[in-house]
């Protein structure tokens, strides 16, 4: 495997065979010295245009616990405010001998441009409202430990859809394995032919009942000013997960959001802390995810022949 | 003297001629009939054996970036481009830096055509001082100077109080306003179609009604004004049942479209494709029906190019980043042959009114026809050849095709123009 650029180009056979590494990786994050040789000698570049410390710290620590040697270039210090082309700055990496870019950007499919114009392997952190495709593998990784199983569940996305890298990767990476996929969101914030997908649910209640697993997704208070929601008191109301939606879930359903969570905006502190609330757990499994991604991006014998 | 031998001739949908030869002497035509008489001392002799003979190209929306931006394309290239293409009139959009606003400008652009162009090169003036949709420009003094048209292309005249004076103002001087219609509210941030591509690729999405609605606006304040309003490059199916409707209503309205709207669908963008991203976005199979369906029954009245280079390092960028637009002028002819007559069953003779009768009545120009006493302007092309998109044969100055890689049928091999040969078989000669 090349790059990681989106799991909607990725196969089922990739994802378990990632999921499966990652299971391996897990157990080397539970021992004492958290250190392995896989990535001896390898430079790992993360460079990120949008602040994101989770989703940069957990690549570091990946590639840190695997030996590589970790750069990361923060942008507002780089050549990028003087007016460096992103492809500029692709060729200055090249020069400095990276071998793995791992990439945040605003844009959608900036991770798909640098592929084209790069030799080395390109993983994508998060591009624009497209993908985050290691945040959908690491709430797969999730629900399989928890549920032994990724297929045939019922599963609703909640939140803002239409802007969402987490949903979009969640529903092509979940849509592989026959699982019954809910959306719900406020109407502004559901894209068009998203029913081609997804069930489009008419109500919270009707989304959340009966469901194995909910992915609550994050919502940007900025959406406001664009016209998209109304108030924070209004969307908790009628789109957050509070109390009310314990009479419509079991004990077992799994409750995940990818963080930071708006407390009292799209979810309570009360739904947080219930047993089934797998959100501190997605942290560390972020963590052996992205090892097994960035392992097998490094092996010239990867999924990609 | 130029004797092209054995060709079919087109004129309109009605106008053909069974195989005849032309002789040309001078800038005209000097007969029409079988078998005049062979001089290869004194002419060029032509055999269109089994090819067709049309009259030239005229297209009124096209980018030549000259002045300010040269190194996209000039007015020298631009015109050898729509020439390879089979164009011997193009009317250039003023938004080049500093803008077509004025008559010095409007002067500016007939003295460098004059001086570089071997085609026809027709200034369109801008609707607003500095493009701002603000004030407005002294129309009358570039019509004066030699505007065939107004418009702020690339920009929608949001204020309707503004574009309303447009129109009435455009009247004393019998100029049409074309329109390029967008509400920047609707479309902001907005880069490919809002629908099926958006949603995958998570590109931000410029809705349909970001067309329409000014499209509705403006059919209205045409109705109101009783000017002559142009709507350019449209798009939608919902904006070609507004004008179907405008035209019921006896609006005095004319509409264009361009070969990439009528043949190429919003999925051009998968792959995040920087050459597919054009303003308006390329929409969906539907549009495509509409738009066809549009020119069948004559509510889009002619095909414009909106020819619109842009520099390599404006398209291998960020998607955001990216420039909108595609060149249009070398392949315009051949997509409205493969995607028009092949796939939809057009008559080919609607194609020379789409591209010669059409836009020059919108400009107020006579139409070209290949006649006895007629002007020397006319194109051969041969409907059989079958050609890739390929970077290294385009003639523009950039290479910024949304049909790069696509496989045409039909070619424009030799182009005539006041009675001079321009291009032959293939080969441009100036
Ligand atoms: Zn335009």
């Amino acid at each position: 495997m090349k790059h990681l650029l989106g799991l909607r180009e990725l196969s089922k056979e990739d994802i378990i065979k990632i999921l499966n590494l990652a299971k391996d990786m897990k157990t080397i994050l539970k021992s004492e010295t958290k250190k392995t040789p896989h990535l001896q000698g390898y430079s790992v570049v993360t460079l990120f245009y949008e602040n994101s410390t989770r989703t940069r710290t957990s690549f570091e620590l990946a590639a840190k616990f695997m030996s590589a040697n970790t750069t990361s270039i923060s942008v507002q210090t780089s050549s990028v405010q003087k007016g460096e082309s992103l492809l500029d700055t692709i060729k200055t990496l090249e020069a400095l001998k990276t071998d793995v870019l791992i990439v945040r950007h605003s844009v959608s499919g900036v991770p798909h441009f640098i592929a084209k114009n790069c030799s080395f392997s390109v993983i994508n952190a998060g591009d624009g409202m497209n993908e985050h495709p290691t945040q959908a593998l690491l709430d797969m990784f999730t629900i399989r430990e928890r549920l032994r199983t990724i297929e045939k569940l019922k599963i609703a996305i909640i939140g803002d859809i239409l802007h969402s890298r987490v949903a979009r990767s969640n529903i092509w990476g979940l849509s592989k394995f026959d699982n019954q996929i809910t959306v719900f969101g406020p109407q502004t914030l559901i894209p068009p032919y998203i029913e081609n997908f997804a069930y489009v649910a008419s109500s919270l209640e009707e989304a959340v009942s009966g469901k194995d697993v909910i992915i609550d997704l994050r919502i940007q208070l900025e959406r406001q000013k664009r016209g998209f929601i109304t108030s924070k008191q209004e969307y908790y109301k009628f789109y957050g997960l509070n109390e009310d939606i314990m009479r419509y879930i079991s004990g077992s359903t799994l409750i995940m959001h990818p963080g930071p969570v708006n407390r009292g905006v799209e979810i309570s502190s009360e739904v947080m802390q219930l047993p089934n609330s797998t959100i501190e757990e997605q942290v560390t499994n972020g963590i052996a995810v992205r090892m097994a991604v960035l392992y097998l991006c490094t092996r010239k014998e990867g999924i990609y022949r | 003297m130029i004797l092209i031998k054995n060709a079919q001739i087109i004129n309109s949908i009605d106008d053909k001629l069974e195989k005849a030869d032309i002789l040309i002497v001078d800038d005209r035509i000097e007969r029409i009939g079988k078998d005049i008489e062979e001089n290869p001392d004194k002419m060029t002799i032509i055999d269109a054996s089994g090819k067709y003979v049309m009259p030239s190209f005229t297209d009124i929306h096209c980018h030549l970036r000259e002045p300010g931006f040269e190194y996209k394309e000039d007015i020298k290239s631009g015109s050898r481009a729509a020439l390879a293409g089979g164009f011997t009139t193009i009317c250039c959009m003023p938004n080049t830096n500093p803008p077509v606003d004025n008559r010095a400008m409007v002067a500016y652009i007939k003295y460098r055509a004059k001086e570089v162009s071997p085609i026809e090169v027709l200034p369109v003036g801008a609707i607003t001082k500095g493009l701002l949709g603000e004030e407005l420009a002294e129309i009358g003094f570039m019509k004066q100077e030699g505007a065939i048209a107004i418009s702020d292309d690339g920009k929608s005249v949001m204020n309707a109080n503004i574009m309303r004076n447009a129109l009435l103002y455009s009247k004393d001087f019998s100029i049409p306003v074309i329109s390029h219609c967008e509400d920047t509210n609707l479309s902001e941030g907005g880069q490919i179609n809002l629908g099926y591509v958006s949603t995958i690729t998570g590109l931000r999405g410029i809705p349909r009604e970001a067309e329409s609605t000014i499209v509705a606006r403006d059919i209205l304040l045409a109705k109101e004004t009783k000017a002559h309003l142009h709507i350019t490059h449209v798009s939608t199916k919902e904006s070609v049942r507004l004008i179907k409707m405008a035209k019921e209503w006896g609006v005095n309205v004319t509409a264009d479209t361009c070969p990439h709207y009528i043949s190429l669908t919003e999925d051009e963008v998968l792959g995040f494709n920087t050459n597919a991203k054009v303003n308006p976005p390329l929409r969906t199979q539907e549009d495509i029906e509409a738009l066809i369906e549009g020119l069948k029954e004559g509510v889009i009245d002619c095909i414009t190019t909106d020819h619109a280079p842009h520099h390599k390092d404006e398209k291998n960028v960020e998607f955001n980043l990216a420039a909108s637009g595609t060149i249009g002028f070398e392949t315009a002819f051949s997509v409205l042959f493969t995607y028009l007559v092949e796939k939809n069953g057009f008559d080919i003779g609607k194609i020379v009114e789409l591209l010669n009768h059409n836009p020059r009545k919108i400009i107020g120009f006579y139409p070209y026809f290949v006649k006895e006493g007629e002007k020397a302007n006319l194109v051969i092309v041969d409907l059989k050849k079958k050609w890739e998109v390929k970077e290294e044969n385009i003639v523009s100055k950039s290479k910024n095709s949304v049909f790069l890689g696509k496989l045409l049928t039909s070619y424009v091999e030799t182009v005539i123009y006041n009675g001079k040969i321009l291009k032959k078989d293939g080969v441009l000669s100036c």
